[in-house]
């Protein structure tokens, strides 16, 4: 292993656990997980990014600072259907502009129809890689991937319902500080079962019909618990089942929303750009399935969420579910969200009974 | 059967090519007045607090459209130059689908996607058989149409770089969208006050559009807005011929959030001054700024003689 290079990716999620199995044993690179995001990196991050560029933005930017300068050397970014496909050149040109040196592995410079050109863009993260030890690491990188969804998926439906407080969280988290150490496929799926069981054996009080809330939103704020002010936790500690299906792993791996424009067709034609489409199928599933309510989370001014909401809107209309829509921006006042999920709440739990 | 075409957006780029295409079909048309305080006030309504400026103009001459006409006609444009559009022409149709829903209003539109070669004629094939109009005729008319559009395109590029060769006063390249610039309330008041500063306000939009997306590929290899790249190219060709630039925006638009960023960063030695326009319409503070930057303009091109 090349213990010079120190790759980061941004705080995203619990997914650091999956990417440091592909760095670590894939690409044969050390890798940091990424300093916890606070208000310090939402500061540092507004300071050097435009003014009103999407929120993803500045965590991103100042996740890499903070990793700047603990050390990391080899930072990296991805690409997507909307401003997430510049984010990597403009991120690159601003801490360069600050003085860092490092490299930067840009993922939407890669062009995916030639191998060779995407052979070249994994040697910037370590020149002396090998293309089969990723490939070999990569099941067990996706298995870790779809752990985690799971168990967070089982824990969103539970954890309001559950006998001791947090107790779910607490070996969940448990389980990603032991995933932390894992080397191989063999620890990992000991691991696995171990904490699967773990998880299913807390006591759960739930009720008949508990209270039921959708999440939707855009890809970064609905995953990231840091950017959208905790709002699961928030909704857990009502008594709240939450459902999401937002997840790397609906997403890229299973490809679940590939019907998602067919079962919105009643609303929108066309493809109308990066998650939009999701969450417009998604909210009309929940609509159907007779959930008490949505909820959208989205950074301010996410043009695809925005145009979503248009017809979130109509959809709240047709099947009488209130839909709730939340905007974050760096400044965001949390006594303010937490009042509005208040007086939601209050207004499901009259329609509910 | 009478179409009407708001004077906003994408109207602002393919002007010609709509307006004659009707013309040759000999299909009736209005096309919505220019911007004025009223309709952005409409528009608003129909709007999300959130969304840029433009939107709500259009939204603005759609809500102003509605009941005057047969069928409004908003075309979906995805891709441009071989690069992506803003998100936000993907998403117009559904969008006035969904805000003017109680009104039961008929859309008529063609949808350019892909990134093969005749993409706009197939696209203008399936609007004449949603028509019914004969084929041949529907090609003629297209073939006209598009040719009008290319002149009057050749003939402003032409017309701009005379000015920009010829012109003894202040340059200042504009770097503005299609439908900023053009817009009554939005851009030319801008351009009016430039004008009457004493300066040749060159408009970055009206040149050659294929050749400013192949010269932006020298500055950004990743960035996905086909305008925006217009727009960047234009500033990489005649950065040596412009005294100054200014870029204008709407508040707040995605595309220019970044692109504008990364121009700011990347050209360090020319003078560049960012305005951020929104609906309100108070112009005494935009006229402070451009007076000094062109106070600027002046005292940098008299120390250069010197």
């Amino acid at each position: 292993m090349n213990k010079d290079i120190v790759a980061c990716f941004p705080q995203w999620g619990s997914y650091s656990c999956a990417f440091r199995y592909l760095f670590e044993n894939g690409f044969g690179v050390k890798y940091m997980t990424p300093p916890p995001l606070t208000k310090k990196t939402i500061e540092i991050g507004s300071k050097h990014s435009p003014d009103y560029v999407c929120v993803p933005f500045k965590y991103c930017l100042g996740c890499h600072i903070e990793a700047l300068e603990k050390g990391a050397n080899c930072l990296m970014q991805i690409f997507g259907a909307c401003r997430l496909n510049y984010y990597g050149e403009l991120e690159e040109k601003i801490l360069r502009d600050l003085g860092y040196d490092f490299k930067f592995f840009n993922m939407a410079e890669i062009n995916f129809r030639s191998p060779r050109s995407i052979l070249e863009h994994f040697k910037i993260v370590n020149p002396n890689m090998s293309l089969v030890k990723i490939i070999k690491s990569l099941p067990t990188t996706i298995n870790i991937i779809k752990t985690i969804d799971k168990m967070e998926d089982y824990i969103r439906k539970n954890a309001g319902f559950e006998k001791d407080k947090n107790a779910l969280e607490d070996t969940f988290n448990e389980f990603k500080e032991k995933l932390n150490k894992t080397q191989n496929t063999k620890q990992y799926k000991k691991l696995k079962k171990e904490y699967t069981k773990k998880l299913k054996s807390i006591k759960i009080n739930k009720p008949h019909h508990p209270l039921r809330v959708g999440l939707v939103g855009d890809y970064y704020t609905v995953q990231e618990p840091f950017s959208n002010y905790f709002i699961e936790k928030e909704l857990e500690n009502m008594g709240i089942e939450v459902y999401r299906e937002m997840n790397l792993t609906n997403t890229i791996i299973n490809s679940k929303y590939k019907n998602s424009r067919k079962t919105g067709k009643r609303y929108v034609k066309f493809d109308i750009g990066a998650t939009a489409n999701y969450t417009v199928a998604e909210a009309l599933k929940y609509a159907k399935n007779g959930l008490d309510g949505i909820i959208q989370v989205k950074s301010f001014g996410c043009t695809p969420e925005l145009n979503a909401q248009t017809v979130l809107q109509s959809i709240s209309r047709d099947y009488k579910i209130p839909i709730l829509h939340f905007s974050f921006d760096s400044q965001t006042s949390e006594t303010g969200i937490k009042t509005r999920l208040e007086a939601f709440y209050d207004m499901m739990q009259a329609k509910h009974k | 059967m009478i179409v009407g075409i708001p004077r906003a957006l994408l109207y602002y780029k393919n002007e010609k090519l709509w307006t004659k295409f009707f013309d040759e079909l000999g299909i009736d048309y209005i096309i919505s007045p220019e911007t004025n305080k009223e309709i952005i006030e409409n528009g608003s309504k129909y709007a999300i607090d959130e969304t840029c400026l433009p939107i709500k103009i259009f939204l603005g001459h759609v809500d102003y459209l509605k009941d005057k006409c047969d069928y409004i006609f908003i075309p979906r444009i995805e891709t441009a130059q071989d690069t992506e559009t803003c998100l936000n022409f993907r998403a117009q149709y559904d969008l006035i689908k969904n805000a003017f829903r109680k009104y039961d209003i008929k859309l008529l539109f063609y949808n350019e996607v892909g990134h093969k070669k005749h993409k706009e004629y197939k696209a203008f094939k399936k609007l004449c058989k949603y028509l019914k109009i004969k084929k041949s005729l529907g090609k003629y008319a297209y073939q006209m149409a598009k040719q009008t559009q290319l002149y009057y395109e050749l003939f402003r590029s032409e017309y701009q770089e005379n000015i920009l060769k010829n012109s003894k006063k202040i340059k200042v390249l504009v770097l503005a969208h299609a439908y900023n610039i053009g817009d009554k309330y939005v851009g030319e008041p801008i351009l009016n006050m430039l004008k009457k500063l004493n300066t040749e306000p060159i408009i970055a939009e009206y040149f050659d559009a294929k050749r400013c997306v192949k010269e932006s590929l020298k500055v950004s290899k990743t960035l996905p807005w086909s305008y925006n790249r217009h727009l960047l190219g234009a500033l990489e060709l005649y950065k040596n011929m412009v005294d100054g630039v200014i870029l204008i925006t709407t508040y707040p638009c995605g595309p220019d959030s970044m692109c504008d960023e990364m121009i700011v960063r990347h050209y360090k030695d020319i003078p560049i001054v960012t305005l951020t326009l929104d609906a309100q319409d108070a112009t005494a503070g935009i006229e402070t700024r451009l007076e000094s930057f062109i106070d600027i303009l002046n005292y940098k091109r008299k120390n250069s003689y010197e």
